[in-house]
């Protein structure tokens, strides 16, 4: 089994967002980085499926050096190399298709990665990897087992779940509970300095560019409604709110 | 300029984010003076999809075939690919959902068209094309403009007032050559709750979380959104421990939503959560710690016990 984990690394959850330069930079200053939590899901799956089924497991990242913590973090909980496309990935279809030039030819079996990133929240990479490949892609992907060549999913969808079955190749959008996150041992942490991290010059065109960040308004004060009298908050959800 | 809007139907009929979708991409057209088709796969009456014109639509294209009933993702990007390729669509537009993004993502990749999700806003075109969306899981807003040719939006919900009007649009049926859409996967079996609202599209939710103390409290919360006619929701701990199934959690890592009106009963309020519901228009938190977090982010608090305060809010709404 050859398995292709693809993570991001993006600001812990509890970070403060702030911009600087004028709102055109996101303010690195002060955040933790993390790996992406769906990647994490992702990661910790693939970990466990290369570990039952032997073969490798490679993870890659399309991000700057800063990104480099959270790649030995990602070896250390049991990838076995790494590879970083060194470029800002800040829009879809360049990580995508960055992705799917270096997966071109090396023959992985499946690509896992997160449902979304918690950055930019589109949750298409994957998508756009599986049609440049030419090879299925479903997304969300709450399980996951393998038997042979072929692959027994449960999507999520609206209101549940779909169960269904399709052949490796696949690439695959995954979010809880396809796993559990794992947290990485001394003894990986020590082996995950030694092993293999590439990184590789971008070869492809964003078609997005950002030019300007916002924060939203300040949120009003909240106002408050003693619970005896909390049947008068319908009416100001009618009269005042406007919501029913 | 010509627009195409991908939608989605539930049980025979345009989901309520698709027709805002419809509306949205006839503001596009008439902004950018272009026209506007939008395309449903999948089994429904003509006189339903003729609505699409209620909301701007003039032309409906209709495509279902016995291999597009199932959600099929690989089918319908292909049938959404190749429709904006023969109308030459140059903006492809729809409202997000779990296959939507599927989709859409597909179909971009095979049109290399740029695509950005969670637009907020209709577009700037006056110089070049702007498109403004929810980042950081709605703690922040990037302005981003498209370069490529063709540019994929994927908006979401509540972007736009719907204003309805009675006109129709004309429905044509949309051949598919399905012989060149393998079936590159089997479906073994769905679980869906039925009766249900959907919580994606819901404009009214009510949420519950350890406060409630136990799944077989649940009946208060299920009262009043029943009332309501809102659909169910939950925190991360709540599926976590099996009160309630995974697709009810809302959250960082679980269901993003966008309700009018969201009620959060016994839920402290982690910024995990918020994350999951900072988009929604009115927050309304009851929960008998007057510090928990979730206030400092609520529109209306009630301090008090759920289950003193969930039958009177049930009460005062069957008064109306």
């Amino acid at each position: 089994m050859k398995i292709l984990v693809c993570i991001s690394s993006v600001p812990d959850t509890t970070s403060k967002i702030s911009f600087e330069e004028n709102d055109t930079k996101f303010s690195k200053a002060g955040i933790q980085y993390i790996i992406g939590p769906y990647d994490d899901y992702a990661l910790a799956r693939g970990v466990e499926l290369r570990e039952s089924l032997g073969g490798t497991l490679t993870v890659l990242n399309v991000g700057l050096a800063d990104a480099e913590p959270q790649i030995r973090k990602a070896l250390a909980i049991g990838a076995d190399d790494a590879v970083r496309i060194d470029a800002e990935p800040t829009d879809s279809f360049f990580v995508a298709s960055e992705i799917a030039n270096y997966v071109k030819d090396k023959g992985f079996d499946l690509i896992l990665m997160g449902r979304e990133t918690t950055d930019y929240n589109s949750g298409v990479v994957h998508g756009i990897v599986g049609e440049l490949l030419g090879i299925p892609s479903f997304s969300p992907v709450m399980e996951l087992k393998l038997e042979g060549n072929t692959a027994t999913l449960a999507r999520e969808i609206e209101g549940g779940k779909e169960k269904l079955e399709a052949s490796l190749p696949l690439v695959l959008g995954c979010q809880e509970p396809i796993a559990e996150w794992k947290i990485p041992n001394m003894r990986g942490i020590m082996s995950a300095r030694t092993k293999p991290l590439a990184v590789i010059a971008p070869s492809s065109e964003a078609l997005t560019s950002i030019e300007k960040y916002e924060l939203p308004a300040p949120k009003g004060a909240c106002k408050m409604i003693s619970a005896e009298d909390a049947g008068s908050l319908i009416k100001l959800l009618q009269t005042e709110a406007k919501v029913l | 300029m010509s627009v195409l809007v991908y939608t989605e139907l539930a049980d025979g009929q345009f989901k309520k984010s698709s027709l805002e979708a419809i509306f949205y991409g006839s503001k596009v057209a008439t902004q950018v003076g272009g026209s506007m088709t939008v395309l449903v796969i999948g089994s429904a009456a003509d006189e339903e999809l003729a609505k699409a014109g209620n909301f701007g639509a003039t032309k409906v294209l209709h495509a279902n075939a016995q291999n597009l009933t199932a959600e099929n993702i690989m089918a319908y990007s292909k049938v959404l690919s190749e429709t904006a390729k023969s109308l030459a669509a140059t903006i492809v537009v729809s409202a997000k959902s779990s296959l939507a993004d599927a989709v859409m993502a597909r179909a971009a990749g095979a049109l290399k068209a740029g695509l950005v999700g969670n637009v907020v806003e209709l577009p700037e075109t006056s110089n070049g094309f702007k498109v403004k969306r929810s980042i950081f899981t709605g703690k922040a807003f990037a302005e981003t403009s498209i370069t490529s040719d063709v540019k994929f939006i994927a908006i979401k919900k509540n972007v736009l007032p719907l204003e309805e009007t009675s006109n129709s649009a004309a429905v044509e049926k949309l051949s598919v050559d399905t012989g060149s859409l393998t079936e590159s996967s089997k479906v073994l079996e769905t679980i869906k709750a039925t009766g249900t609202v959907s919580l994606p599209e819901a404009d009214l939710v009510v949420s519950g979380g350890r406060g409630m103390k136990g799944p077989e409290n649940w009946q208060a919360l299920l009262d009043l959104a029943e009332a309501l006619g809102a659909a169910t929701a939950c925190s991360k701990p709540v599926s976590d421990l099996d009160w309630r199934p995974h697709h009810e959690h809302v959250g960082q890592t679980g269901v993003k939503v966008a309700p009018n009106l969201y009620i959060a009963c016994g839920i402290s309020g982690a910024i995990q959560h918020l994350a999951g519901v900072n988009s929604s228009k009115v927050i309304v938190v009851i929960n008998k710690d007057p510090e928990a977090p979730f206030f400092k982010a609520a529109d209306y608090g009630i301090v008090g016990d759920v289950f003193d305060v969930l039958p009177k809010l049930t009460a005062a709404v069957k008064a109306l």
